[in-house]
C-alpha cells in the first residue's frame, strides 16, 4: 500500500522534553489513520511535525525526517508554508476568523496566496463546503459571521477552510471532542467521504471513534510508538498488552 | 489497579457464571451417560433439573453480555471473552439439552434389559464425556494446549457413531424384538455424536478467545 507519510527515526522536543521519540510510521494513502494514546502521550505533538506546525513553538525541534510522497518536509529547500498547504489541519476546539464571515474563512487561504479571481473564489467556497457538508446548511448566509452557526458547524467550516486550499492529507487533532454526538457523526460520515480523496489523520481519545471511522490505528505512550495496525486487529486482538491494557481501560 | 472497577466486577461475575454453566454441563453429560448405562430412573430427574438450570443460565449470561457490550464498549481480550460467552453457552445449552435427552430415553427404556453388554456406547460416551470435560477445563484455565485432544477424539467418536449405527440394524434385522431398544440406541449414540461436536466448537471459541485466531476443525 502506497505511504503518503512516513517518518522515520522522528523525534520531536519542547525545549529539554523530549515528546516524540523515535516513531517510524507510515499513513497509508487514502485512508482514515487515528491516533490514540493517554493525555500527554505525544500525538498530537506527531501530527503535528507531519505538517511543520510543531517548529513554531517557541524552542521546540524536530530530528528524523517527515516524508511527504517521499520527499523529507524538513530539507532545506522545503517551504513549511507549501506543506501547511498540501497538509491541511484542523483543531480540537473550531477556530474560525472571528472577525470574517463564513464566505470569507473558506476563501481566506486562497487570498493569503494571492487570488484574487471572484469567480474562482466563489466556486472553491461552494465547492470546499459542500466537500464539508456544510453547503446546505449555510448557502443563504455566507455573509453571516464564521462565529454565528453552531459549534459542529463550526468544525465543518475550519475542515472547509482547510480545504479549500486543496490538500492532499488532512490532519485532524481531536476534531469531534468538543462537539455533540450529532455533530460528532456528521464529522465522522464526512471524513468517510473524504478518504476517497485526502489521507486523514485524526488523533483522537474517543476510542470508539477511531474503531468506528480508522482503516488504521497506530497507538503510542510516553512519546513512542507502541503498536500499529489495522484498525479491527488492534480493537479485537492487539499485539502489544500495553495497548490492551490502554483499550480496554486498564491502565491505573 | 484498574480504574474501571465496576466493569472488572461486572466481567468477573460473568466469567463465574459461565464457569458454573460449564460445570454444570459437565456434570449434566456424566448423570445422564450413567442413567443410560444402569437404565437407572433416580438420575433422570437430576438430568432434567441440571438441563433447567442450564436454560435459566443461559438467558442470565446472554443478557449480561448484552448489557457489558450496551453500556461498556468491550474491546480487546474483553470483546473476545463476551464473544465467546455468547457463543459457548449456546453449546452448553445444547449439550445440556441432549443430556437430557440421553435420559429421557432411560426413562422409555429403563423396563428393558440391554440386549446385549454395552461396549461402544460407553466407550463413545466416556469419550464424548472427555471431550466436554476438556473443553471446559481449557475454557476455565485458558489452556489452548487442552484442546488438540478434543479434535482427535473427534474424529474417533464420528467413526464409533458409524459403527453403533451399522452394529444397532444388524441386531435390529435379525430380530424385531429388538427394534425398539435398538432405536434408542441409535438415538443415545446420535446424541453423543452432537454433544461431542458441541465440545469441539467450544474448544475452537477458547483459542479464539485467548489468542485471537480463529480456527475450524476440518
Amino acid at each position: 500500500m502506497a505511504q503518503k507519510i512516513e517518518t522515520e527515526r522522528l523525534n520531536a522536543y519542547f525545549g529539554a522534553v523530549h515528546a516524540v521519540k523515535d516513531v517510524d510510521l507510515g499513513i497509508p494513502e487514502n485512508k482514515i489513520t487515528a491516533i490514540i494514546g493517554p493525555s500527554g502521550c505525544g500525538k498530537s505533538t506527531l501530527i503535528r511535525c507531519f505538517n511543520r506546525m510543531h517548529e513554531v513553538v517557541h524552542g521546540a525541534r524536530v530530528t528524523g525526517k517527515v516524508m511527504l510522497d517521499g520527499k523529507n518536509i524538513y530539507d532545506a529547500d522545503m517551504d513549511p508554508v507549501l506543506v501547511r498547504t498540501k497538509v491541511g489541519m484542523v483543531f480540537q476546539k473550531p477556530n474560525p476568523f472571528p472577525t470574517m464571515s463564513i464566505y470569507d474563512n473558506v476563501a481566506a487561504g486562497l487570498r493569503l496566496n494571492g487570488v484574487k479571481d471572484w469567480n474562482r473564489l466563489d466556486k472553491t467556497v461552494e465547492k470546499s463546503l459542500k466537500l464539508a457538508a456544510l453547503w446546505d446548511e449555510v448557502k443563504h448566509q455566507l455573509d453571516a459571521s464564521g462565529v454565528s452557526i453552531s459549534g459542529g458547524q463550526q468544525q465543518r467550516l475550519c475542515i472547509a477552510r482547510a480545504l479549500a486550499v486543496e490538500p492532499e492529507a488532512l490532519l485532524l487533532d481531536e476534531p469531534c471532542s468538543a462537539l455533540d454526538p450529532i455533530a460528532t457523526a456528521k464529522i465522522e460520515d464526512l471524513l468517510f467521504d473524504l478518504k476517497n480523496s485526502y489521507t486523514i489523520v485524526i488523533v483522537t481519545h474517543n476510542m470508539q471513534q477511531a474503531a468506528r471511522i480508522a482503516d488504521y490505528t497506530a497507538f503510542m505512550y510516553m512519546g513512542e510508538l507502541i503498536e500499529f495496525g489495522v484498525t479491527k486487529t488492534i480493537f479485537e486482538a492487539p499485539d502489544k498488552e500495553l495497548t490492551e491494557k490502554y483499550i480496554t481501560g486498564r491502565f491505573g | 489497579m484498574s480504574p474501571r472497577k465496576a466493569y472488572e466486577s461486572e466481567l468477573a461475575e460473568l466469567d463465574g457464571l459461565v464457569a458454573e454453566m460449564a460445570r454444570k454441563t459437565s456434570e449434566g453429560i456424566e448423570i445422564a451417560v450413567k442413567s443410560f448405562e444402569e437404565l437407572d430412573l433416580e438420575q433422570v430427574d437430576k438430568v432434567k433439573r441440571i438441563d433447567e438450570e442450564l436454560y435459566s443460565l443461559n438467558m442470565e449470561i446472554e443478557k449480561r453480555c448484552l448489557d457489558v457490550i450496551a453500556l461498556q464498549s468491550p474491546v480487546a481480550k474483553d470483546l473476545r471473552a463476551i464473544g465467546t460467552y455468547l457463543k459457548v453457552i449456546t453449546d452448553f445449552d445444547r449439550i445440556g439439552r441432549y443430556a437430557r435427552d440421553i435420559a429421557e430415553v432411560t426413562a422409555h427404556a429403563h423396563a428393558m434389559a440391554h440386549f446385549k453388554p454395552l461396549v461402544s456406547i460407553p466407550h463413545m460416551a466416556e469419550m464424548a464425556e472427555r471431550m466436554v470435560a476438556l473443553s471446559v477445563k481449557a475454557f476455565l484455565e485458558r489452556d489452548t494446549t487442552l484442546t488438540k485432544e478434543v479434535f482427535e477424539l473427534e474424529d474417533k467418536v464420528d467413526s464409533l457413531y458409524d459403527e453403533i449405527f451399522r452394529e444397532v440394524i444388524t441386531y435390529m434385522m435379525e430380530d424385531s424384538k429388538k427394534i425398539g431398544l435398538g432405536i434408542n440406541y441409535t438415538l443415545v449414540a446420535r446424541y453423543l455424536e452432537r454433544i461431542a461436536d458441541h465440545a469441539c466448537n467450544i474448544s475452537e471459541r477458547v483459542i479464539y478467545m485467548v489468542t485471537g485466531q480463529r480456527v475450524i476443525k476440518e
